[in-house]
Parts: C-alpha cells; sequence; structure tokens
C-alpha cells in the first residue's frame, strides 16, 4: 500500500520538478539572451540576416494568405452586411477585422509555423551536430551568436509581417466587394478612412504583433537550445514549437484584446 | 606507473590531478590522472564510453569536475569565470569528431570565423591567413565549397584549418581518424603531427585508432573504465605485456575487457526460459 501510494507521489511530483527545472532554465536561458542582446545589436548585421531568413522568406506564404483571408472577408462581409442595407460598410468590417485581430493572430501563426519552426530546427540540428559546441571552444559565445540575432529577427519582423498581412488582406476584400461584387469604391474607402482609428485600430494591431512575434521567437529559440542533440528530439522540439506558439498567441490574444478593445 | 619518467616530468601544460567526473549517478571519471607536456602530440586511447571525449571536454571547460583539479597553462579551468574561461578557449583549438562545420557557411568562411571574431584584422588580412590556413591541410581550391560538397576527409581538413586559425597553444582531437578511408586517415595523421610541430603547439589526440597513433604520437594513456590503466611511449606500449594494452593493440575480442555485456549465468538464463 505504501509503495503504491509513494509511487503514485512519485508520479506526479517527477513531471512537476521536470517543469520547474525547464522553467527555471527558460527564465535564465532567456536572461542570458536579453544580457548578449546587446553585443547582437552592436553587430546589427547579424540580425539583419536573420531578417531575411525569418521575415522576408515568410512573404509568400504571409502574402498570398493574406490576400486570400480578406477576399473571404469581403464575401462573407459583403453577405452579412447586405441584409441589413449595410454593404457599403464594407469595408470597415475588412480592415478593423483585420487590422485588429486576423493580421496580428493569423500572421503570427503562419510565422510560427514557417519561421518559428525552422528557427527551431536550425538551432537544433547546429546543437546535434556539435556546431554550437563548436563556436563554444572558439571562445563564441552561441547565445549572442546564434540565439540572439534570431529572436530580435523574429520580433522586428513580425510586426512588419502582420501589417503586409493586413494590408493584402484589405486589398483581397476590396478586389471581391469593390472590383468583382460592385459595392462603391468611395464608400469602401471612406468609411475606413472615417473608422479606422490608427492608435486604437492599426496601434493596437501593431502592439499584438509585437507581443506575437516576442512570444513565438522566444519558444522557438528556447526549444531548438534545450532540443534533446536527436533526429527525435529535434523534431519533437519542432513539433512544440508551433503547438506551443499557436496556443501562445491565440491565449494571449484574448488577454491582449481584453485590455485593449473594453473600452472602445 | 608510468614507464616513461622522463616524459611526465616535463614541463607540462596540461595537468589532470585526481579528476573524478560524474553525470548524474553515472559515473565517468574515477580519480584520474595525467600529464601533457609542452609541445607534444599525446594519444588518449580506450574503448567507446570509457571517458575519453569527457576528458576533452573537462579540459575545454565545457563540463566540471566533480572531484579532483584540472589545470591548463597553469590555470585551474573549472574555478575560471565566464570571461577567464573564454580568453584560455582562444588559446585551444578543437577538432570535433565529425568536424561540426557552420553548414550555412563556405569552407572560407568557417577558417574566417575566428579571425573575424576575435581580431581587427582587415579583410584582406584575414582573406590571405586564410588561404594559408588552408593550403596547409591541401584544400585551398576548395575555399568557395559548402561544406555539404565535402567528403568526410575533406570535412575533417577543413575542421582542423578551422581550429589552427588563430595558431593555439593547446590541439584537441576528439576521434579525427573516425570514419575515414586509408588514404585520408593517412593525410590526417600526418597533418596532426606536422601542424603540431609546425605550430609549437600541444596536442591531444582521443581515438582508438592505434595503428594510426602509434605512428604520429610521443606519449599514450590508456583509458579504461574511468581510469588510466596504462601509459608509454609508442616503443613502450609495443613492446608492453600489460594485458589490456595487449588486448587493445592486438584487437582481440576478450580479456580484461569481457566480449558479454554483464549478465547472469548462461546455463541459469536458458533454463530458466525452458522452465518459463
Amino acid at each position: 500500500m505504501l509503495d503504491w501510494l509513494s509511487a503514485r507521489v512519485r508520479g506526479i511530483g517527477s513531471p512537476l520538478v521536470d517543469a520547474l527545472i525547464k522553467l527555471g532554465f527558460g527564465f535564465r536561458f532567456f536572461s542570458a539572451v536579453f544580457w548578449h542582446s546587446g553585443t547582437t545589436f552592436r553587430r546589427f548585421n547579424l540580425i539583419i540576416r536573420e531578417v531575411y531568413f525569418t521575415g522576408v522568406l515568410s512573404l509568400v506564404i504571409i502574402l498570398v494568405s493574406g490576400l486570400f483571408v480578406g477576399m473571404v472577408l469581403g464575401l462573407q462581409g459583403y453577405d452579412t452586411l447586405q441584409r441589413f442595407g449595410a454593404s457599403e460598410a464594407l469595408g470597415v468590417l475588412v480592415s478593423l477585422s483585420l487590422l485588429r485581430e486576423l493580421g496580428p493572430v493569423v500572421a503570427g501563426l503562419l510565422f510560427a509555423s514557417r519561421a518559428g519552426s525552422a528557427i527551431t530546427a536550425e538551432i537544433g540540428l547546429m546543437k546535434a551536430t556539435e556546431q554550437l559546441a563548436a563556436m563554444e571552444m572558439m571562445a563564441v559565445d552561441p547565445l549572442a551568436r546564434v540565439v540572439a540575432p534570431r529572436f530580435w529577427a523574429g520580433v522586428l519582423s513580425m510586426p512588419i509581417l502582420a501589417a503586409l498581412f493586413s494590408a493584402m488582406g484589405i486589398l483581397g476584400g476590396y478586389l471581391v466587394g469593390v472590383v468583382l461584387i460592385g459595392v462603391d469604391a468611395g464608400s469602401f474607402w471612406a468609411q475606413m478612412q472615417s473608422q479606422v482609428d490608427f492608435y486604437n485600430d492599426i496601434g493596437n494591431g501593431l502592439i499584438k504583433s509585437l507581443v506575437f512575434g516576442v512570444a513565438v521567437s522566444m519558444i522557438a529559440v528556447f526549444e531548438g537550445f534545450d532540443a534533446p542533440p536527436t533526429a527525435e528530439g529535434v523534431s519533437g522540439a519542432t513539433t512544440r514549437t508551433v503547438v506551443t506558439s499557436s496556443l501562445a498567441i491565440l491565449g494571449l490574444d484574448f488577454i491582449l484584446t481584453a485590455f485593449m478593445f473594453r473600452g472602445v | 606507473m608510468p614507464l616513461s619518467t622522463t616524459f611526465v616530468s616535463a614541463d607540462p601544460l596540461v595537468v589532470i590531478d585526481n579528476v573524478t567526473f560524474a553525470y548524474d549517478t553515472r559515473t565517468i571519471l574515477k580519480g584520474i590522472s595525467l600529464t601533457i607536456p609542452k609541445g607534444k602530440v599525446v594519444a588518449i586511447m580506450g574503448g567507446s564510453g570509457c571517458g575519453k571525449t569527457t576528458l576533452l571536454r573537462l579540459i575545454g571547460g565545457q563540463v566540471k569536475p566533480s572531484k579532483g583539479q584540472l589545470q591548463v597553462a597553469g590555470k585551474v579551468v573549472h574555478e575560471l569565470d565566464s570571461d577567464g574561461l573564454y580568453a584560455l578557449r582562444r588559446k585551444m583549438g578543437m577538432l570535433f569528431q565529425f568536424g561540426a562545420l557552420f553548414t550555412d557557411m563556405s569552407v572560407f568562411d568557417n577558417v574566417a570565423f575566428q579571425m573575424r571574431e576575435h581580431t581587427d584584422l582587415p579583410e584582406s588580412m584575414i582573406h590571405d591567413l586564410v588561404l594559408m590556413k588552408l593550403h596547409a591541410v591541401g584544400l585551398r581550391g576548395a575555399a568557395k565549397l559548402m561544406p555539404s560538397e565535402l567528403s568526410g576527409g575533406m570535412a575533417r581538413r577543413v575542421a582542423l584549418a578551422r581550429a589552427i586559425a588563430l595558431d593555439p597553444m593547446l590541439m584537441m582531437y576528439d576521434e579525427p581518424f573516425a570514419g575515414l578511408d586509408p588514404i585520408s586517415l593517412g593525410v590526417v595523421g600526418q597533418l596532426i603531427r606536422k601542424l603540431n610541430d609546425a605550430l609549437g603547439a600541444t596536442s591531444i589526440l582521443v581515438t582508438h585508432d592505434v595503428v594510426e597513433s602509434l605512428q604520429i604520437v610521443d606519449y599514450i594513456y590508456f583509458v579504461s573504465e574511468g581510469a588510466i590503466v596504462a601509459e608509454g611511449t609508442p616503443d613502450e606500449i609495443r613492446a608492453s605485456a600489460e594485458p589490456f594494452v595487449r588486448q587493445f593493440v592486438g584487437g582481440l575480442p576478450d580479456g580484461p575487457v569481457p566480449f558479454q555485456y554483464p549478465a547472469k549465468s548462461y546455463a541459469e538464463e536458458l533454463m530458466g526460459l525452458q522452465n518459463a
């Protein structure tokens, strides 16, 4: 009986201790990344190079997805609005949906899948093939040379990608609403101009995307650095990056929305 | 007991004194002591998993000993702070088992990496130095290739050029001969010897390639179960009657290192199966 009980307690306690150890390691890891960020920013070319890999190479998926999401919004929005005789408000519906929610969230999810997983896989493989150990032995800190540039590149790329996603979405909404269905172009743009607030809508959307960028980049670099140096370990870390990032984006979106738009 | 007392009493660069090391509860090194004199090429040999690579990691400060003391160039490695450790590592070079080349950089950029990170040399001078290093390993013509375009032997030589980029005082080689064809193996072996002498460096080879090592090293330590079980110059090793050395050098399947993994009596297990 006592053995059974102690096995049960161990069964609960062991994962808890593991989780606490990982949490502690994560905290120390991010403290070290921020500590080394000064060095990284002094060599801004390292960040620019990573912005190319995380941001520029994500452009195709972001722009194409943005266009289609905007086109779908145009169709669905028109279908609903015309029932209330408010089809001229299509521009407002499309733009607010994209700027406040869909732009940051969908761009964040795509960024996690495309760039986040790539960052994790790259760092994980560098660890598995002893490239990080080699760097350490050459007296070069991998946190400053490998991790921090990728982290900051993700943070910088994400708001730009979200803004481009929203812009393409609005273009998609315009193409469907105005060009295809025949909503008045003047109303489409004029209502958007009068109803969209720069600080409340565009600004808050950008803040959201920045927060998502920090979350996804943190998760991606941490999972890569913490990955067991095996094929299975790297694949598991990559999966965890996508799953954890997606959940973090959706959870953070709710919290941020609750704070940002409660009085609007 | 050391067979060659003049060797171990020479001016030491690395002194490992009664070092014990364990991963969690698994003890890898059990009070190991050895000395690496300046200017020599020393091999550390032993079976897989006996703690050879761990010794290199201890010397490089990547892990810390549980007990004992480890000195490199008079500095106790595990007592150094981060800056001190990095300063010491700038004087070390390490060749990893599979090269560990940076796969997103060309051969040229791999060799130039340390020069760009640690010096303010102009790019024109780095260009010349990199070509000199690559020429020394016979791969000047491969400067523009990517690591994925290299054979195993070529990758090992590029990694060697990268490791000697800043003319280190101590070179460490982790299984430098593993997986190489006989020609590449001979080339890498000769390069290790020649570069050590040309740079005036000290080299530590962790390997289980007996034939090649006996040709190029000055001294050999044999490690088994986390302790030094034999040592000597290549001639002393060839003439040694020590059972472990005989088994290792002769490649005998059974001896002090048993062929069978520890298990219950064979007959007992078979009978147990029959009765089950």
